[in-house]
């Protein structure tokens, strides 16, 4: 466990950006360590430092008032087009990641969610795919 | 001799004479209440007997909006998804447990009396309606530290890893600041822009306010020490005169980015006065709640918003009858559902509202609290409240600002973050969050391994009855979407943070409660 804290705190503590987007919430100081640039290559590990903080290290997501979707099992994943759709837009409560993400990162970490957590997508995604659907990112308040 | 009257007479006289409104404004002109857009409580006078609301949520929005239209004549019921009220406003003292998506719940073991706010945490003077109902509920409140002057600033990759204090980073910065535009001036490359007259009252600003010497230059000085304090410090008798102490290099104060938590502490929300409750944030949860008594039935989860020209009908799932559905109708409904929740609730509403509701994500954030066998940020470090900010994951620690000086184990706030960093710890198991909390906080305080007794980690992305932290409005989002998402639509309306422009905070949540009560009330009269 603290081989893989250790990571962490190295692969956001060269990502943290002094001159971020800053504060995005009125609340948080979070520019520092928070920047928009997260520095992680594999799929896995974009997996692990971002996605699994909603949808769970084993892909089941989770159910209270409302849902998190299961990515294990998942046959909305079948056509790479939906889920490049929801990574760089976001998707209700889900926040966009346009702007957050590399399109290299997009591309690891979807063909990442595609080939494991029992689903079996076998067509790698590429980063050119992500970047002919990626828009200009949302601007931040503030 | 008649004296002239006192900006408080004055403001009586005005109030007495040409109502409270016009005091107000007065008192706005006269340099008071220059708040949020809070005035008073809404005057909701000649509702129409029998008139009912049900609100959904027991969150300070829905709480806010049940207290005021009872007050007002409206019959009131609240619904409510979890087995308290008071959302997103709440706090963990030992004994409690959460238990969050996935699964793990933490049992928090803190000793008696010690606490954290996982959600809000601080007060602005300015957020006059929560202030407002804090007095109006008898919720005592006592100063919330934002700035320390003593705390620490660091950043990993500058002046060795070593923490920095504020105070230190504030006035070199500001000292070589003010060196370099004195130069500039003086060496006449600012000549196009500045005149002479000007010239001379920039020089003098800059020597007072960055501490220049008669050369203008920003060096090791009795005089710089009395800001940033001394290498010696100030002592009595024989050998108590203080030596100095050494400005840090300008080059590495720059490039070290600290400035910019000095910065951050000048945004109009973080300035002095801020406040907390005493005892805990929840106790403005249980204030509210106080109010409302009788009104919430818990453990019901809304699985569905009709409206027709009669009325509403609100389905839910009544979990203190396992689950068995049930339906609450009334004439209008406040709806305080968190977006996150709201657009995977099925709404009858105009197809604008349903698109807002579906346009707003919700933020991650993780607050983690570690109590400590004692006060050693006081003890050895003379550091009361404030808070120390780092550019590692967990971003910052805050010292408590209540308990000063007392003996015993004491809780601080260990990590707060959002963005990339929140992702990150959201995604560790609890026990991983607070061991990176502890990890990282040791570069600022070496006590924290051997002091610490125990820690809980809250993600807000994992909460079950929020899936996140608060509202993340983009500009783009705010203005296709904004006025959609807080108009009433026939008979219902939205409330709490994410429909207001105060966003994250919960004078956010009570200014959209207002608003919408207001509007629900004027479409209930003109109805009747």
């Amino acid at each position: 466990m603290m081989r893989r804290l250790a990571l962490a705190t190295a692969v956001f503590a060269a990502s943290a950006s002094l001159c971020s987007t800053g504060p995005a919430h009125a609340d948080a100081a979070s520019s520092a360590g928070g920047g928009p640039a997260i520095k992680a290559d594999s799929g896995q590990q974009v997996y692990q430092h971002v996605c699994q903080g909603c949808h769970m290290a084993n892909g089941q997501g989770g159910v209270g008032a409302a849902r998190i979707p299961a990515l294990a099992h998942n046959a909305k994943l079948e056509s790479a087009g939906y889920p490049t759709y929801v990574v760089l837009n976001g998707l209700g409560g889900m926040p966009w990641f346009n702007g957050m993400l590399s399109d290299a990162q997009v591309a690891a970490v979807i063909t990442y969610v595609r080939t494991h957590f029992g689903n079996d997508y076998k067509d790698p995604v590429k980063s050119a795919d992500i970047a002919a659907l990626r828009g200009p990112a949302p601007t931040m308040e503030n | 001799m008649k004296l002239p009257p006192t900006r408080r007479q004055l403001l009586t006289r005005i109030g007495v004479t040409a109502g409270s409104a016009a005091m107000y404004q007065a008192m706005t002109r006269m340099g008071h209440a220059a708040g949020t857009d809070f005035r008073s409580p809404p005057a909701l006078s000649g509702a129409k007997q029998g008139t009912t609301v049900v609100v959904l949520g027991a969150g300070l929005a829905g709480m806010l909006a049940a207290y005021e239209l009872k007050r007002a004549g409206y019959g009131v019921r609240i619904l409510e998804y979890q087995n308290r009220s008071g959302g997103r406003n709440f706090s963990l003292r030992g004994g409690d447990s959460l238990t969050e998506l996935g699964g793990a719940t933490q049992k928090v073991g803190f000793a008696p009396g010690n606490y954290i706010n996982p959600g809000p945490w601080r007060i602005p003077y300015h957020h006059q309606a929560i202030l407002h109902y804090c007095r109006a509920f008898g919720v005592a409140l006592e100063p919330f530290i934002e700035v320390n002057h003593n705390a620490l600033l660091h950043n990993s990759a500058s002046f060795g890893g070593t923490p920095q204090r504020y105070r230190d980073i504030m006035t070199d910065f500001n000292g070589q600041t003010a060196e370099l535009l004195a130069k500039a001036i003086n060496q006449n490359h600012l000549d196009d822009v500045v005149s002479a007259d000007e010239r001379h009252d920039l020089l003098a600003a800059m020597r007072g306010w960055g501490l220049l010497d008669v050369d203008y230059a920003y060096r090791k000085s009795d005089k710089v020490s009395l800001r940033r304090g001394w290498a010696k410090a100030q002592g009595g008798g024989p050998d108590g005169a203080p030596v100095p102490s050494q400005p840090l290099p300008r080059a590495e104060v720059m490039k070290s980015g600290l400035w910019q938590w000095l910065a951050f502490n000048m945004n109009y929300e973080m300035q002095t006065t801020m406040f907390q409750p005493v005892g805990g944030m929840d106790m403005i949860g249980k204030a509210f709640a106080r109010q409302v008594e009788g009104l919430v039935t818990h453990n019901v989860k809304v699985t569905r918003i009709e409206q027709d020209e009669r009325g509403v009908t609100v389905t839910y799932d009544d979990n203190n009858h396992g689950g068995a559905v049930g339906q609450a109708k009334a004439d209008y409904c406040v709806c305080t559902i968190p977006l996150s929740v709201l657009s995977q609730i099925d709404v009858q509403a105009r197809a604008p509202l349903r698109q807002a509701i579906q346009a707003v994500p919700y933020a991650s954030s993780v607050k983690v609290g570690l109590e400590f066998n004692r006060r050693f940020w006081e003890e050895d470090e003379q550091i009361y409240g404030g808070i120390s900010f780092t550019d590692q994951p967990m971003s910052q620690i805050s010292y408590p600002s209540h308990g000063y000086f007392s003996d015993g184990p004491a809780v601080l706030l260990g990590a707060y973050m959002f963005g990339a960093a929140a992702y990150d710890f959201a995604g560790k198991t609890p026990e991983q969050r607070v061991q990176a909390a502890l990890q990282q906080g040791a570069a600022l305080h070496h006590q924290y391994p051997k002091e610490f007794r125990t820690g809980v980690g809250v993600a807000w992305s994992r909460m079950p009855w929020t899936l996140g932290c608060c509202a993340t409005w983009s500009e783009e989002s705010r203005r296709k979407h904004y006025r959609d998402l807080t108009e009433m639509d026939n008979r219902l309306v939205l409330a709490g943070e994410h429909a207001s422009y105060v966003g994250c905070w919960q004078e956010g949540a009570l200014l959209s409660s207002l608003a919408a009560i207001t509007q629900l009330h004027q479409r209930a009269v003109r109805a009747a």
